[in-house]
């Protein structure tokens, strides 16, 4: 596993940061500098909520290498409720049935852990469907 | 810019090919196509390859392919766009022979898949997601089909079975193809019962992987009166558009918008429309693609992909004949070669050489390659006189 390629993502990998263009005021995740929307330079840090709805999703039983212990596993693709989506995984569903449109938040969990000598885990976020508050 | 023509159109069979290395497979492509042009020497050599690097551990593939074919000394470079890197490595001959810089170039697509275990080539493939935000969190490269899959059946009220005549009719078109991956028809229920790979895709909205090469000749028409004598099939439209390399990040996921601006530039510079297409060799990668890419040429309207299919309109005397030597489902996708395939199919239709699924009367005929999940999208327009 490459280490600085993630170790330099940590902000966005554990906490969702991106950025807020100054000039349109759309949320970009993940930050990019350049504004996809209105094209001007945007480098002001906005932290999101972690809170969205499921767009689309499937289940992977046949995965690349380095995830095939996990597999297994739900993919999908979030829309996050200050606008952007995001590709993750799922977790902590259960005998759930996975919805499109189903609320879920982010969770820090391991994504990837290294098989070899040096022992390397990659944690970053997945998602989780919200739990239901008691009345 | 210089007109250009396709002198000359070279394939491998598309399989397994255990007994065949990377520069065997692309060597045997390029000599057909020599020797269909009725030429030995050529000023340049374009090799398009996607994952020789890592499957082959090969790069270089410039040098090491010219060199192979006899074609030392030759300008030679690789091209790489992906699943598209065929189309690509061909739109990089046509400039070079538009722009006066070359006169006679070699364009030669190859993959050769069967050398590095499954997981690897998935992992392989995954590479032309983005690495950071797609693939870092085990999406493979069907996943992400399959992601844009379940949205649009969700938006646009389709079921699985309503994509099942994309698949049927390329394994039906390739029956006739003896350099098909498969020669086997597909049944409804055969479609149906098909495992599940990565819902809702199963094995048969799937492309197969294989190791394959095809290559063609291109030349200036201003020349052509100095080779032996073919039907002039020229080049009059070579477009690209690329869009963002992570689906996520797309506009509207569900719309090819790469696909879409590279077609209508081809079809300006063609002066065409859809309605004039005889034949279009689309990227049927998985049956989900088939039916983006029909909407975004402007064959069908948005959503309504399935449609065609379902009235029967690509099938070879439909209205927009498509995969008619049996597309990515059943010719097979040898990633890096498929775009070259789609070429020499075209050109194949144009001359009146396709056998059993000839178009009749095919004059203009277009493809359509698209790399990655849809960031690197390139459209040719074809015109036989």
């Amino acid at each position: 596993m490459e280490i600085p390629r993630h170790w330099r993502l940590k902000q966005q990998r554990y906490a969702l940061v991106g950025e807020v263009c100054p000039h349109c005021e759309e949320k970009i995740f993940p930050p990019r500098d350049v504004c996809p929307y209105c094209g001007n330079e945007a480098k002001t840090q906005f932290t999101f909520s972690g809170r969205g709805t499921v767009f689309s999703f499937t289940t992977l039983t046949e995965a690349p290498a380095g995830f095939e212990q996990a597999a297994p596993y739900t993919v999908a693709l979030v829309k996050l409720e200050e606008g952007p989506v995001i590709t993750a995984q799922l977790t902590d569903l259960g005998d759930r049935p996975v919805e499109i449109g189903m609320p879920v938040e982010m969770v820090t969990r391991k994504i990837r852990a290294e098989d070899e000598a040096r022992g390397v885990i990659l944690y970053g976020y997945k998602f989780r469907p919200v739990m239901e508050t008691p009345k | 810019m210089r007109e250009v023509a396709v002198l000359g159109i070279g394939q491998t069979p598309i399989e397994e090919h255990w007994e065949k290395s990377l520069r065997v497979l692309a060597g045997e492509a390029a000599l057909a196509a020599l020797q269909d042009a009725g030429i030995s020497r050529v000023d340049g050599v374009f090799v398009g390859n996607m994952m020789a690097g890592s499957a082959n551990h090969q790069q270089q593939l410039g040098a090491y392919i010219a060199d192979w074919a006899g074609l030392r000394y030759a300008n030679a470079l690789h091209v790489e766009t992906a699943c598209s890197s065929g189309s690509a490595a061909f739109r990089a001959g046509v400039m070079a022979v538009a722009s006066g810089v070359l006169d006679v170039v070699l364009v030669v697509g190859v993959e050769k898949m069967s050398d590095s275990p499954g997981d690897e080539i998935t992992a392989e493939l995954a590479t032309a997601a983005d690495a950071d935000w797609e693939s870092a969190y085990g999406v493979s490269f069907v996943a992400l089909n399959a992601l844009i899959m379940r949205r649009y059946m969700h938006e646009y009220g389709w079921q699985h079975e309503h994509f099942a005549l994309f698949s049927i009719n390329s394994h039906q078109n390739a029956l006739h193809n003896p350099y098909a991956r498969f020669h086997s028809p597909l049944s409804l229920q055969e479609y149906l019962k098909a495992p599940m790979v990565t819902p809702p895709i199963n094995l048969m909205d799937a492309s197969p992987m294989g190791d394959g090469a095809a290559a063609a000749v291109l030349v200036p028409v201003e020349h052509l009166h100095r080779f032996p004598p073919k039907p002039k099939v020229r080049v009059v439209a070579s477009t690209a558009a690329t869009d963002t390399i992570a689906v996520a990040s797309r506009r509207d996921p569900l719309w090819l918008s790469a696909a879409e601006r590279s077609a209508r530039q081809a079809y300006a510079q063609a002066g065409v429309g859809p309605n004039d297409i005889d034949v279009f060799e689309l990227h049927d990668a998985f049956t989900i693609m088939s039916a983006l890419s029909l909407e975004a040429c402007g064959f069908a309207e948005r959503g309504q992909g399935p449609r065609l299919a379902l009235e029967g309109e690509i099938q070879i005397g439909g209205r927009i004949p498509i995969c008619t030597r049996g597309g990515l489902k059943a010719r097979g996708h040898p990633v890096g070669a498929t775009g070259m395939y789609q070429i020499v199919e075209v050109v194949q239709q144009l001359r009146g050489e396709a056998g059993e699924t000839q178009v009749e009367g095919a004059k203009i005929g277009m493809t359509q390659n698209i790399g990655g999940s849809g960031s690197n999208i390139i459209t040719h327009i074809f015109r036989v006189d």
